[in-house]
């Protein structure tokens, strides 16, 4: 047993949110908070890819994996990270950093409280995506949803408690049918550990009903059709780095949800779903690309083209085929970088004009001549550019549906005609033509802070679509044995009922 | 070299496009001009290497993507197709660098403007130079963004922004074509290299697909969808509309992506495939059938429109239609052939016809021109050039192209043939009737700008002149330099080797003399008959057109493709979205759901308090009932 690095990970944050929660609040600037925030925050981020350093991705075993009794027989304190898990981590570290940055420049009522926030929501989304524990899961991810919740409630906009309520009833409704499926679990199994039941299998017949009930919860977070209202709402009144933290992490909590414990645990039901799965998907990817075309607030239509994106994922997921798959948590990274941006694009200019709604605006280029330059690197992230991540992303999903089911792939790829048309419109609207809007003459360019933050999201983006290798490298082995796990469960399960 | 070839374009674009204000409009005008050029200067040495040593490569850049049997690399592949086309795009965007110096010279942008053009150059390179699908699908897309960027370069033009997304996206539906046609092959094949999935052609000959029950035979099903990529980027018919909007953008641009290079992508997508659509006899007649439809189709267009640009336009999607179905009468290298010499004469026209609008101070219809040709007579000259070479005039390059063409066409022998080459005569004679209306127009006639004293107008200067007179040379000798070596009987398999596939021999045998005097004798005689109509006696034409005024109309909105997919498909999708947000998502999603749920819950809330009433009789009536009820149940078990 080494250093114990995930432990330190998840708690490092908590740590910082504690020393800020003491300093001295008379400061009226808060240079004490915002320095210990940014520290934990890029100490943290250098720890995750130290990680991912020494992350030996030849196998697809748990590794840094630590173990403690925490209540004697019952509840294992058990975290460890595999192939699958560890890009995540890395896309949470950097993705809050980059948000503590820009709440130490944008916000100045309670900054204190945010940043609190903030650093307890990484620890949480940290532990999500590293416990091995049933239990420990369900804390963390169920514990993600109270940071986010004061966060749209306090710094959001005007009905932000309506949105606010809305995010939490949504979610809770699907939780609480997973923790009951989690108790059951434990009373068939007699064991929350994972590694355990994934060698133990849980029996055929409970599967459909407990399938069930970890996709409602994760329905709503993805969010799938047509669970998926309240993210619009929550991104529309959610300050901008809420909307960051809530469109790059706490969607793919979901996503690895369904790859981690609906693939992992649950293999014939999830093989009984798929039709299921398929027809959800594709209404989202549809659907919501139709809807997003005709917004008229900039974040709404980002916040529907995310539904769509993530349409994709889970469209990937389930075609249990290596490219599907890798495609998915590789879209996920690309979506949690993109949107992102998108959303941090769309606070630079709300910030200066306090308006969201693209009519307000049009040719910004010729006053704001980096910020279009940035924004398009995005939008062309977004309707899956070969070159950024995104189109890896969306071509590995493609291609593996294309191999389970050819009209499936066929009506998914239309998502990416309408992914270009509602994107390079909202783009065009807001960026070229003349400028009618005479108060935005006077709108500065971007800071540099806000160059910095979009270029350090920009590089990867673009990076990674040129050479995606090191990702898809690292989770190749375990989306392989994952795969053959799940190939071997249906194949004996095929066999006993043969059998029998 | 390879190295080189390919990345200095980029290198220039980065430059240019990063640091264009620290470096200043001029030199990066310079920079980018230089380094295009000599990318075109190693392009011709590869070019001859490969022409005399028959030198072929493929060079390994790095690995793309890596996911289980998916197995793709960053290459440049050397043989002997993408050496032609490395010739073709390095040596257009070169001159077409060098026009822009003087052609954007008032334009305040020029950095980005040279910055796209480069990158424009490198995209196209990678896609000609790929070894495998998704590298020419990186490419095909790349292209596609900077066409998008450059036709909306003028920002602040409405038109052109619009313009701009119609060509994105038309080009989108058919890379949903060209993007399930890709995996489909790695469906097949599991990969998506060329030669792994051209070693593996042969063997899956007769195997099926079935999709919702009917049965597709697959090399079928790969063409068509492959096909339907090319249609969208050359603009064939049905998927051509965005190409005469591209003309929002500067000339230049419409020279070099919308007429030399770009475009042809399409065509060089069918010809880089020939292992597979060879086994394709459906995909072939397919081939066939677009190309000719969309060659009378574009002509017959051309022959009513008015901006000088667009008659161009319309031409080049003419003449893209006479490429395809040169492929598709299995005569790649006629169609490759007339991809060359067209790329000559059509940026020829182009760029003589910006000189016409520069002079005209960005007038663009040729009925305020005329009467010119004296004022403008270089100009002039290299027009008519471009115009003689395209209508194929004996001896100049589009008279050995095209004429191979329809020639070839006759030889297939079978109906698709017969018909293409009558098509093919035909569409001849109008391209050379609406080409010799443009000049006459432009240039003869009476002067009739009522903005511009005919005193203002000026020739061009050197640095628009010079790229002119070399694309003149090149549209006048390339069609006699290269025939023997692109078409010629012998030297042909010698020439392209395995970079095509020719399951049947081409023929050995000559049409019959009367068919091959048809084409010339009608373009020649067209001169006049040009001349009668629209200079002598301009009175015919009006009457013809008062005549005929549906099928004028008809010609004129271009048989009304557009407004038909504004009311099918732009009209209704914009309704259904409003539909599923207005009336499924806020009205019953959030109605019957969240908003739902908590009105219940408050109304059920505010009932429980009623039962609170206070009163000992109530609490006590409700009692009784339930003692009641209670007992019934246990006397019924």
């Amino acid at each position: 047993m080494d250093f114990p690095i995930l432990s330190s990970l998840i708690l490092l944050p908590t740590i910082g949110a504690f020393f800020i929660f003491f300093v001295k609040s008379s400061n009226k600037t808060y240079q004490a908070s915002k320095y210990i925030a940014l520290f934990i925050a890029i100490a943290n981020f250098i720890i995750s890819l130290y990680l991912w350093y020494e992350f030996d991705n030849s196998t697809s075993e748990f590794q840094f994996t630590e173990n403690r009794v925490w209540i004697k027989n019952f509840i294992n304190y058990k975290v460890g990270v595999d192939g699958i898990s560890i890009l995540f981590i890395l896309l949470t570290t950097f993705v809050s950093t980059i948000c503590i940055i820009t709440v130490n420049y944008t916000v100045s009522t309670r900054l204190k409280d945010f940043l609190i926030a903030i650093l307890l929501m990484e620890s949480l989304m940290i532990g999500v995506f590293c416990s091995l524990d049933l239990v420990i899961f369900y804390l963390f991810f169920e514990g993600g949803l109270i940071p986010m919740f004061l966060i749209i409630g306090i710094w959001g906009g005007k009905r932000r408690v309506y949105s606010a309520f809305k995010f939490f009833l949504y979610t809770l409704l699907g939780s609480v049918l997973m923790l009951i499926a989690i108790i059951s679990i434990y009373w068939f199994s007699g064991t929350t550990d994972i590694e355990k039941l994934y060698s133990i299998g849980i029996e055929a017949k409970y599967q459909n009903l407990l399938w069930l009930a970890f996709f409602s919860s994760f329905a709503v977070k993805t969010p799938m059709w047509p669970v998926h209202t309240w993210l619009p709402d929550a991104h529309v009144e959610a300050p901008t780095a809420g909307s960051v933290l809530l469109a790059a992490i706490l969607l793919k909590m979901a996503g690895y949800g369904f790859i981690r414990f609906s693939l992992g645990l649950f293999p014939l039901a999830s093989d009984y779903f798929v039709p299921l799965i398929y027809f959800l998907s594709l209404v989202a990817i549809i659907y919501t690309s139709l809807v997003a075309l005709m917004q008229e607030d900039i974040k709404k239509l980002i916040a529907y083209s995310s539904v769509a994106h993530m349409g994709f994922v889970t469209l990937g997921i389930f075609t249990m085929t290596q490219q599907g798959l890798e495609g998915s948590i590789f879209q996920m990274i690309s979506h949690g970088l993109i949107s992102a941006a998108l959303f941090l694009c769309v606070g630079i200019i709300y910030e200066r004009t306090h308006t969201r709604l693209i009519n307000q605006y049009g040719g910004l280029v010729s006053i704001m001549p980096k910020y279009a330059v940035l924004f398009m690197i995005f939008t062309l992230g977004a309707l899956g550019l070969p070159g950024t991540t995104g189109f890896i992303g969306e071509f590995l999903i493609l291609l593996g549906i294309f191999k389970k089911n050819i009209i499936v792939a066929t009506i998914a790829s239309i998502g990416v005609v309408l992914g270009a048309a509602y994107m390079l419109w909202m783009y065009k609207r807001i960026i070229f033509g003349k400028i009618v809007n005479e108060n935005l003459k006077e709108l500065m360019d971007v800071k540099k802070v806000e160059l910095f933050l979009l270029c350090c999201l920009a590089f990867p983006v673009i990076f990674f679509g040129f050479y995606p290798e090191p990702l898809i490298n690292t989770i190749e082995v375990s989306i392989q044995n994952l795969l053959d796990i799940y190939n071997f469960n249906l194949a004996s399960y095929q066999a006993k009922t043969l059998y029998d | 070299m390879e190295y080189a070839i390919l990345f200095l374009p980029l290198l220039a674009s980065i430059i240019s496009g990063f640091f264009g204000k620290i470096i200043g409009d001029r030199f990066s005008e310079l920079i980018t001009s230089l380094l295009v050029s000599i990318s075109a200067i190693l392009s011709i040495i590869i070019f001859y290497q490969v022409l005399a040593n028959g030198y072929e490569n493929n060079l390994i850049v790095t690995t793309w993507l890596n996911s289980g049997s998916l197995n793709v690399n960053w290459s440049i592949k050397i043989d002997t197709l993408s050496s032609v086309m490395l010739l073709v795009v390095t040596f257009i965007s070169a001159l077409v660098h060098i026009y822009s110096i003087g052609y954007m010279s008032n334009d305040p942008h020029k950095p980005r403007f040279m910055a796209y053009l480069s990158l424009f150059t490198f995209s196209m390179l990678t896609l000609v130079t790929s070894d495998n699908f998704l590298q020419l699908f990186f490419g095909w897309e790349g292209v596609g963004l900077c066409s998008y960027f450059l036709i909306g370069f003028w920002y602040k033009k409405d038109s052109a922004n619009s313009a701009a997304i119609k060509a994105f996206l038309v080009n989108r539906v058919g890379d949903f074509g060209f993007a399930l046609g890709i995996f489909l092959i790695f469906y097949l094949f599991g990969n998506i290299n060329y030669t792994e999935v051209f070693n593996q052609i042969p063997i899956i000959k007769e195997q099926e697909i079935s999709i919702l029950g009917i049965k597709f035979n697959a090399i079928n099903l790969i063409c068509t969808l492959l096909f339907i990529g090319a249609m969208g980027k050359s603009a064939q018919i049905l998927l051509h509309t965005w190409l005469p909007d591209a003309m929002e953008g500067p000339t230049p641009v419409s020279a070099l992506i919308h007429a030399a290079t770009m475009v042809t992508a399409g065509v060089f997508l069918v010809v880089r495939c020939s292992p597979i659509f060879e086994y394709s006899e459906f995909a072939l007649s397919l081939v066939t059938v677009v190309g000719m439809i969309t060659a009378i189709f574009a002509a017959s267009v051309a022959l009513v429109q008015n901006d000088i640009k667009k008659i161009i336009a319309y031409s080049t999607c003419s003449q893209l239609g006479y490429m395809f179905f040169a492929a598709g009468v299995g005569a790649y290298n006629v169609a490759m052939f007339h991809l060359f010499t067209h790329a000559f004469f059509k940026a020829l026209l182009f760029l003589g016809s910006g000189s016409v609008i520069h002079a005209f101070k960005d007038e663009q219809d040729i009925t305020k021109m005329g009467g010119v040709w004296k004022k403008l007579p270089y100009t002039y000259a290299f027009m008519v050039i471009g115009t003689l070479a395209l209508t194929g005039f004996p001896f100049l390059s589009g008279y050995y192209s095209k004429d191979a063409i329809i020639e070839f066409a006759y030889l297939r022998g079978n109906a698709a043939g017969y018909w293409a080459a009558t098509i093919g005569v035909f569409t001849a004679l109008l391209t050379s009737i609406y080409s010799w209306r443009l000049i006459f127009k432009t240039f003869h006639g009476n002067y009739n700008n009522k903005n511009l004293e005919i005193t203002n107008i000026h020739e061009s200067s050197p640095v628009i002149l010079i790229p002119l007179f070399i694309l003149s040379i090149g549209a006048i000798s390339s069609g006699f330099i290269f025939k023997d070596l692109f078409i010629g009987y012998e030297k042909t398999y010698i020439f392209w080797r395995d970079s095509i596939l020719f399951l049947e021999p081409l023929s050995k045998d000559h049409p019959p003399n009367w068919f091959i005097f048809l084409t010339p004798a009608l373009v020649l005689l067209s001169i006049p008959l040009s001349y009668y109509l629209f200079l002598k006696n301009i009175k015919i034409t009006e009457e013809l057109v008062n005549m005929n005024k549906p099928i004028y109309n008809f010609l004129k909105n271009k048989w009304y493709f557009d407004e038909l997919y504004e009311f099918t498909l732009i009209n209704p999708a914009k309704k259904i979205g409003l539909f599923f947000w207005k009336k499924i998502d806020l009205a019953f999603i959030d109605r019957f759901g969240p908003d739902g749920i908590s009105n219940l819950i408050k109304n059920f809330s505010f009932k429980a308090v009623k039962f609170q009433s206070g009163f000992i009789y109530q609490y006590a009536f409700v009692m009784l009932i339930g003692f009641s009820l209670f007992l019934t149940l246990l006397i019924i078990n």
